[in-house]
């Protein structure tokens, strides 16, 4: 049985993989693919630690296949390319994030929103084209089509800019999408988080005006000194609540844990936006009433689309902008899943593959 | 001492009320102001019942201001006009709908956004500027302000008409808005009631391919046959709705009743657009997952300005579009609020108020 990820592809491969809803992870030899011709295969530097794979390692959204190597923040170093490559040669610095394969002829693909196409394939606890399972970037080497990695500019460090690969994009196209990147506007972040720090360093490099709102108040400082809000309201405060209704153009909700919207909505200005990105795995309350009087919206948005994250990874290296993160080595990895778990991070952790992934010596 | 309703204003007014949160109606004595420069002064002919009217009477909403006088569906004829009014003259056909006024001076305002105005004054229930209540149109006479007055098109039957002063401006508002007026665009109307069956004549007449989703199989025939949908399909049936996931790009829901979102939300297309109308006393469950997976949002709406109220009953006219009603006489409200509680109308009551209020 262990043989057979081993021997399931022609190139061996080797990382970290949870074999159970214990979430537990542990070394994990298994195999790639070999470089097809539209392929582009790299060395692992390093892979960001998205929350989405804890709550995958655990089963907690019923899909997850086992033994699952999670990991969609990943940047490496190209070490082949097949015949057909025209992007990327050998050397080149190159990331994969959340998706590596879609229909491609779907009108979703059509319009560069891979990520909304129905057969759109995960990099991880996925079945890719060719019927076996997708590994992530918990490992030494990661083979993508072409088409899904995205060029790391050589002044974007690579272990602050990985996360940018999930958590980047995933504030990164609301902001754009629902025009809450034009200057002067004013916009909330709810959650200071991996994602929720950073949509503010994002929203001021666009000109806008950040107000992070969290239910810790022991994260002010930080907010406004170190990231650049210009204010910051607890949640709990309703007095600082009161007094910043109706001032918001839009929101972008990071928060996954289940939470009352209508005091966002209130935030919000007349036909104000509240864009969801966290995801509960429950049901929130939707109050209609505010949202009729204001005409306002709830959205939701899900990463985005292959050209968009080349966008959005060109802009922050414009903009000199990374994740805060904790770089750890593979072997920590358990325990920064439970430090995770009570958010106990700032804000992302970053295994550093290169230098701490390497199979046991048998 | 507050002056009683008869005495508050130097005009006798007619009309019936609900003094408590029975709802129950019954003749009124009451006053109207004088008519100010700006003013008109309308003799009403036909109202409106809508649904608001009976959620006002009953004070579901908790902001019941008793005696109340509904109505905000109003079609008369202009009998005095203030020295200031430029844009109507006795005579004319004229319609009041859900505001008498608003602060004229913020930014929703001047964007002819009064409905969105955090001081619009509804038409009735209300306090007016100079601090005496609204009431509405069950009654014989009203004067409004110019400016919340809206020409009403010679060609508009004034019966029939009368609902779109708040029924059809409640959906064609965020049909313009949310941008469902692009020809071969999919629409589906949750809910074929008052605001539903006009909501179904405005998407047809905007080139759209309309679906009506309901809890009722009987109002199929009625759905396809006589308003003219495409579609029709019953939300009780999980088949149906499987076959029918991300086809809309739009969906008005008008249902006022508290009601699962999710299987709406399936039925949108990625960027798809469910846009509530109706008031349901109770949030409703928002699920994130379909929200996120196809960049998909719920919006609300609200009637509509002044401004886009008139557009909306010019485009009714250019289309011959009219609610369906059923026109009922004065005595006969409480029944109606009895029938309209349980949707057994199609689609609108009319109150004759012309032929049948009498004191």
């Amino acid at each position: 049985m262990a043989k057979r990820h081993e021997e399931e592809h022609p190139r061996k491969a080797f990382g970290w993989a949870a074999r159970d809803s214990s979430g537990l992870l542990s070394p994990f030899h298994f195999s790639r693919r070999e470089t097809g011709e539209k392929d582009v295969r790299f060395k692992v530097l390093y892979c960001g630690i998205c929350h989405s794979d804890l709550h995958m390692v655990k089963n907690e959204w019923g899909s997850s296949t086992y033994p699952l190597v999670p990991g969609h923040e990943i940047v490496g170093v190209v070490t082949e390319v097949g015949s057909k490559v025209q992007k990327f040669k050998v050397g080149d610095k190159v990331g994969v994030g959340c998706m590596v394969g879609a229909c491609r002829s779907c009108d979703s693909c059509a319009n560069d929103l891979e990520n909304y196409c129905p057969k759109m394939i995960l990099t991880y606890s996925a079945t890719y084209y060719d019927g076996t399972t997708t590994y992530g970037g918990y490992s030494d080497v990661m083979v993508a089509e072409e088409h899904f990695v995205v060029r790391i500019p050589d002044n974007l460090p690579l272990d602050a800019g990985a996360p940018l690969l999930c958590a980047g994009i995933t504030v990164y196209s609301p902001l754009k999408y629902f025009g809450l990147d034009k200057p002067g506007l004013h916009v909330g972040i709810v959650g200071l988080g991996g994602l929720g720090h950073v949509a503010v360093k994002f929203a001021k490099a666009m000109g806008v005006k950040v107000t992070v709102i969290s239910t810790s108040p022991n994260k002010k400082k930080e907010a406004i000194e170190h990231l650049g809000a210009d204010s910051f309201l607890v949640s709990r405060d309703q007095d600082e609540m009161k007094a910043a209704m109706s001032t918001m153009d839009g929101i972008i909700d990071t928060v996954s844990a289940v939470h009352p919207l209508l005091p966002l909505i209130c935030l919000l200005k007349p036909h104000g936006k509240l864009v969801m990105v966290g995801a509960p795995e429950k049901p929130l309350e939707l109050p209609v009433f505010p949202l009729l009087i204001g005409r306002k919206i709830v959205a939701g948005s899900g990463i985005g689309g292959m050209k968009e994250t080349q966008e959005m990874i060109d802009f922050a290296a414009k903009h000199n902008i990374t994740s805060d993160v904790e770089v750890i080595p593979v072997d920590y990895v358990n325990t920064a899943m439970e430090r995770l778990l009570k958010s106990d991070v700032r804000y992302r952790f970053v295994i550093d593959i290169a230098n701490t992934l390497k199979p046991p010596s048998s | 001492m507050t002056k009683s309703p008869e005495e508050e204003h130097p005009r006798k007014a007619f009309g019936w009320a609900a003094r408590d949160s029975s709802g129950i109606l019954s003749p009124f004595n009451f006053s109207r102001r004088e008519n100010g420069d700006d003013d008109v002064t309308i003799k009403i002919l036909y109202c409106g019942v809508c649904h608001s009217d009976l959620h006002c009477a009953k004070n579901e909403w908790g902001f019941t201001n008793y005696p109340v006088v509904p109505g905000h569906e109003i079609v008369g004829i202009v009998t005095k006009t203030g020295k200031n009014v430029t844009k109507f003259k006795e005579g004319d056909q004229v319609g009041v709908g859900v505001l008498v006024g608003s602060c004229r001076k913020c930014e929703c305002c001047q964007q002819d956004l009064e409905n969105y105005c955090p001081r619009c004054i509804f038409t009735y229930s209300a306090t007016y500027h100079d601090g005496t209540k609204t009431y509405g149109g069950y009654s014989n006479m009203v004067v409004v302000d110019q400016h919340f007055v809206l020409q009403f098109p010679d060609n508009l039957p004034p019966d029939s008409g009368a609902p779109l002063l708040c029924a059809g401006i409640t959906v064609y508002s965020p049909m313009k808005y949310y941008g469902m007026t692009e020809p071969g665009k999919h629409l589906g109307v949750a809910g074929l009631g008052g605001l539903g069956h006009i909501a179904v004549k405005f998407g047809k007449a905007f080139g759209l391919k309309v679906t009506v989703i309901s809890s009722s199989p009987s109002k199929k025939n009625e759905a396809i046959d006589r308003l003219g949908a495409d579609a029709f399909l019953l939300s009780s049936d999980p088949a149906q709705i499987k076959a029918a996931l991300g086809t809309m790009d739009f969906i008005i829901d008008t249902v006022s009743a508290v009601h699962p979102l999710a299987p709406l939300l399936a039925l949108l297309k990625l960027n798809g657009k469910l846009i509530t109308v109706g008031l349901p006393n109770k949030p409703l469950e928002l699920p994130i997952f379909p929200l996120a997976m196809g960049r998909r949002l719920v919006g609300g709406s609200n009637f509509g300005g002044l401004k886009e109220t008139q557009e909306m009953l010019d485009f009714c006219a250019n289309h011959n579009i009219t609610s369906d009603i059923e026109l009922i006489r004065m005595e006969d409200i409480n029944t109606a609020y009895e029938r309209l509680a349980k949707s057994d109308v199609r689609y609108r009551f009319v109150i004759d108020v012309e032929n049948s209020l009498s004191q």
